[in-house]
């Protein structure tokens, strides 16, 4: 039983099933082209697998010219398209429908070119994100953005996502590191915008891009930010009676001026699903954690551990954990990173992803567990605490679909928690079809016009993703 | 006529107005940036002077809101008692245009003004997280909010980031903040080339060692010999770490002087202010952004046909260009090296005449002009909000 409505497909549409494939065999070759129900199969849906819909076809083209050729005329035959990365979006944002066509990047998947004086790599967009890293690690360099799905995630979905990561503290998010894309509109024209200098000129296109969620045309090739790698990194771990004082000691250390590279926060529950899982040494006596990791040499790391440290006793710091090692660092970050996969063992779970200010987050914490334990579930809560983005892990059973509705219903009530606190729906995840229905809480009728009239600035039938971001409801004629 | 509305629901009122009867209206916030952009005049002039005052400031958060007409001044000093900043160091203008008023935090949004630190830190675009304003329908519309993670929604801020006032009138905006560095210091290269100058920062640049300032002052436009500067910006003791790491590094472009803190403080702000070429008032100036090696040719090629001085920051990829305030004040010629490295040029100062008849901003390829077009037109359509001001009807 699913709760989300996707829109009725077009009959007419699925009637041209046949010749719309074989228009596309026209362009393409064979081997781009996927028409066979099963191998249609692996594109029905993307990480929010609780949600299916097999394409009307997929297609992987091999260049912008291929997008471009496909776009012109799936626009033209006035079919539907679903842009799609890797299909890690967890908000549902590559789920297709049955009267739209998939067009995949994943054969876009070179690296053009590595410029370290100017401290930029041009990109296709199909590489995936920790390709762009692994590329330029060797000489010193890193891309950025580290979302959690890093292996697999494409940067072409980041774009579409403006996708985050547990070090975006410090190094911001992935609209602060786009200097340039190539798009490709519905209609199959070329767009290049920006390029290896700062800030494009004219109206700031590029920053409507990142975070479109598939909705203003397909990034093909991206112009990224590379940065240096720091002498060092080092994170410590602190163990608190209770969320509270864990929530007042990230707030302490910024506001003695420090910025650390990642401050990550668990809950009880949290760090008991882990520790079983990946036997990182997390003390399981305390009520909340903190990872708190920073840069520079090793006396300059050994400098603010020290003024760290100073200030979480401020705060009742009970277990305090200093990695002495390469190896003791790695097990600190292994249960954090391996948060999601061990709840996972144990239960479905949503993730949910919504932003609170920092001074609310104890509130909101308090709020997640009442209404999650008023619906009977439970939640483990795994996030980045240094920017106030929360990743409550909602439990359930997904072959059982009144604790599923349960589940949702509980994840709007949190959202709505946190856009009531004076944040909002999702702070890297993206809108998708997950918190479509849900933007009336965050912006009014005007605000949303005013975005639906951007959008058909680009998309004026309403042919790409049109399933996501804006209730179905109230869309703009 | 001048319309100095207290309130955003007065100011849907002056725009509705407006575009019932076909008037148009000039954007003012402090007044210190009128020289900025195209010449576009206005029936009215639509002000934010009344709209002041900061209505959040969370510094433990990092962040806060102000109504876009709150003085740059009386941010920075609430900021400063917190030791906080705005990451992105606004440029002043007032010492490029000689203008007397004061800077408002709604035109810093406006334009999207950063200064040195934008290499390291971002520009003012990645730290303004949230506005409210209102378009040209006279219709009260909002984007972001007020934390630093949001991905909620298409990014209207962005795109109002820089917008000159052509979507809308902004009412009130949310930046996020850093901590004021505690220390700061600089090295000083002299008497290298460009070419070498700029080889010289992009070094320093993919060090470790967060060089958050890199400029090159050419012979004859700082003090002296030619200056190649590094500012590095931390605690004391990482300042003299990392600068000491940093001479080493790059000890091959020569035995740097050390600047101190305040030293520092005073170079940065006059690089940030375009200081160097201010003067004499009479030449025009460029605004240059390219990829930070192209930067020597770029300039090799525009000096060939005008007389000309410059600087770099950014890495070399900031050029300031002063040149002689007649004919096309060197449109073709910079526009055609642009053409060749990639990147843009914005006329930062001209004669009013000049800035009627070239293209201030750097022209746009027909599709991105034709998104540009239908973007002004789905916020104002009937062209109330500073038209012309970028690009020509828009």
């Amino acid at each position: 039983m699913t709760h989300i409505a996707f829109p009725p497909p077009d009959p007419a549409i699925i009637a041209r099933r046949a010749d719309i494939v074989a228009g596309l065999l026209a362009i393409l070759p064979s081997e781009c082209v996927i028409s066979s129900e099963n191998e249609r199969r692996a594109y029905e849906t993307d990480a929010l697998t609780a949600y299916r819909r097999l394409p009307l076809a997929v297609v992987l083209p091999r260049s912008t010219e291929d997008v471009s050729a496909v776009l012109r005329y799936l626009h033209a035959e006035g079919v539907k398209v679903v842009p799609r990365g890797a299909g890690t979006s967890l908000s549902g944002g590559a789920i297709p429908q049955e009267d739209a066509v998939v067009v995949g990047v994943s054969k876009l998947n070179r690296i053009l070119e590595v410029d370290y004086a100017n401290r930029v790599a041009r990109v296709q967009a199909g590489v995936t994100n920790l390709g762009v890293s692994d590329a330029i690690m060797g000489d010193g360099f890193f891309y950025a953005p580290d979302p959690s799905s890093q292996l697999a995630c494409t940067v072409a979905g980041n774009i579409g996502m403006n996708s985050g990561g547990a070090h975006c503290l410090k190094h911001g998010v992935t609209t602060n590191h786009i200097l340039g894309v190539r798009l490709v509109l519905i209609d199959g024209t070329v767009v290049d915008i920006g390029g290896a200098h700062m800030d494009a000129p004219g109206l700031d296109v590029l920053g409507l891009i990142v975070g479109h969620e598939g909705q203003l045309g397909i990034v093909t090739e991206a112009t990224v930010r590379i940065l240096r790698i720091a002498e060092g990194a080092r994170p410590v771990l602190f163990g608190f009676d209770s969320s509270e004082e864990a929530g007042a000691c990230v707030a302490d250390i910024i506001g003695h001026g420090i910025v650390p590279v990642a401050m990550e926060f668990m809950d009880k529950l949290a760090i008991e699903i882990t520790e079983a899982f990946a036997h990182a040494g997390y003390p399981l006596d305390v009520g909340a954690m903190l990872i708190v990791e920073v840069e520079g040499s090793d006396a300059e790391i050994d400098a603010q551990l020290l003024e760290i440290t100073m200030i979480a006793q401020k705060h009742n710091v009970r277990t305090i954990r200093q990695s002495q090692s390469a190896m003791e660092a790695a097990l600190i970050w292994k249960g954090r990173k391996s948060a999601f996969g061990a709840t996972g063992r144990i239960a479905d779970y949503i993730c949910m992803d919504g932003t609170a200010p920092l001074g609310k987050l104890a509130f909101v914490l308090k709020r997640t567990d009442e209404i999650v334990a008023g619906f009977g579930l439970r939640v483990a809560n795994v996030f980045h605490a240094g920017d106030g983005n929360m990743h409550p892990l909602i439990m359930y059973n997904v072959n059982d679909p009144a604790e599923q509705a349960k589940a949702e219903q509980a994840g709007n009530e949190i959202l709505k928690v946190c856009v009531e606190a004076g944040g909002c729906l999702t702070g890297e995840h993206g809108v998708g079809i997950e918190k479509r229905d849900l933007m009336l809480f965050q912006f009014n009728q005007t605000d949303l016009d005013q975005q639906m009239r951007v959008r058909a600035v680009f998309d004026p039938r309403w042919l790409l993703n049109p399933a996501k971001v804006f209730p179905l409801d109230g869309r703009a004629a | 006529m001048l319309f100095s509305p207290a309130s955003e629901g007065e100011c849907a009122e002056i725009i509705e107005d407006c575009r019932r009867t076909g008037q148009t209206l000039d954007i003012q916030g402090g007044n210190t940036r009128a020289g900025l952009g195209r010449t576009a005049p206005a029936d009215a002039i639509l002000s934010t002077q009344n709209l002041t005052g900061v209505t959040l400031y969370e510094p433990a958060e990092m962040v806060f809101s102000a109504r876009a007409g709150t003085p740059l001044r009386d941010i920075e000093a609430m900021l400063a008692e917190k030791n906080q900043i705005l990451p992105f160091e606004p440029m002043d203008f007032r010492t490029l245009f000689g203008a007397a008023g004061e800077p408002t935090i709604g035109g810093v949004a406006a334009t999207n003004s950063s200064g040195p630190r934008r290499i390291m830190s971002g520009a003012a675009r990645d730290h303004l997280i949230g506005l409210r304003l209102v378009n040209g329908r006279g219709e009260i519309v909002k984007s972001g909010g007020r934390v630093m993670k949001n991905v909620t929604g298409l990014d209207l801020v962005k795109l109002n980031c820089g917008a000159f006032g052509t979507l809308g009138f902004l009412t009130e905006v949310t930046f996020k903040l850093l901590p004021a560095p505690r220390d700061s210091g600089a090295l000083v290269f002299e008497g290298l080339d460009d070419a070498s100058a700029i080889a010289c920062l992009c070094a320093a640049m993919g060090s470790p060692f967060e060089v958050s300032g890199a400029a090159h002052l050419p012979l004859g436009v700082g003090e002296g010999r030619a200056q190649t500067v590094l500012r590095i910006e931390h605690f004391p003791a990482s300042v003299n770490y990392r600068l000491d790491r940093l001479a080493h590094a790059l000890a091959s472009y020569g035995k740097p002087a050390h600047m101190d803190h305040a030293a520092t403080t005073k170079l940065f702000a006059d690089i940030r202010d375009c200081a160097p070429l201010a003067e004499p008032r009479e030449r025009a100036i460029w605004k240059l952004s390219v990829a930070p090696t192209k930067g020597p040719e770029v300039i090799r090629t525009i000096a060939k046909s005008t007389e000309a001085s410059w600087f770099y920051d950014w890495s070399g990829g900031l050029i300031w260009l002063a040149v002689p305030a007649q004919g096309d004040c060197s449109a073709s010629g910079v526009r055609a090296a642009i053409a060749a490295s990639g990147g843009h040029a914005t006329l930062m100062r001209a004669p009013d005449a000049a800035r009627a008849e070239i293209p201030v901003f750097q022209p746009l390829s027909a599709p991105l002009m034709k998104l540009t077009a239908g973007i002004k037109s789905s916020f104002d359509p009937d062209g109330v909000l500073n038209v012309g001001r970028m690009y020509a009807g828009i």
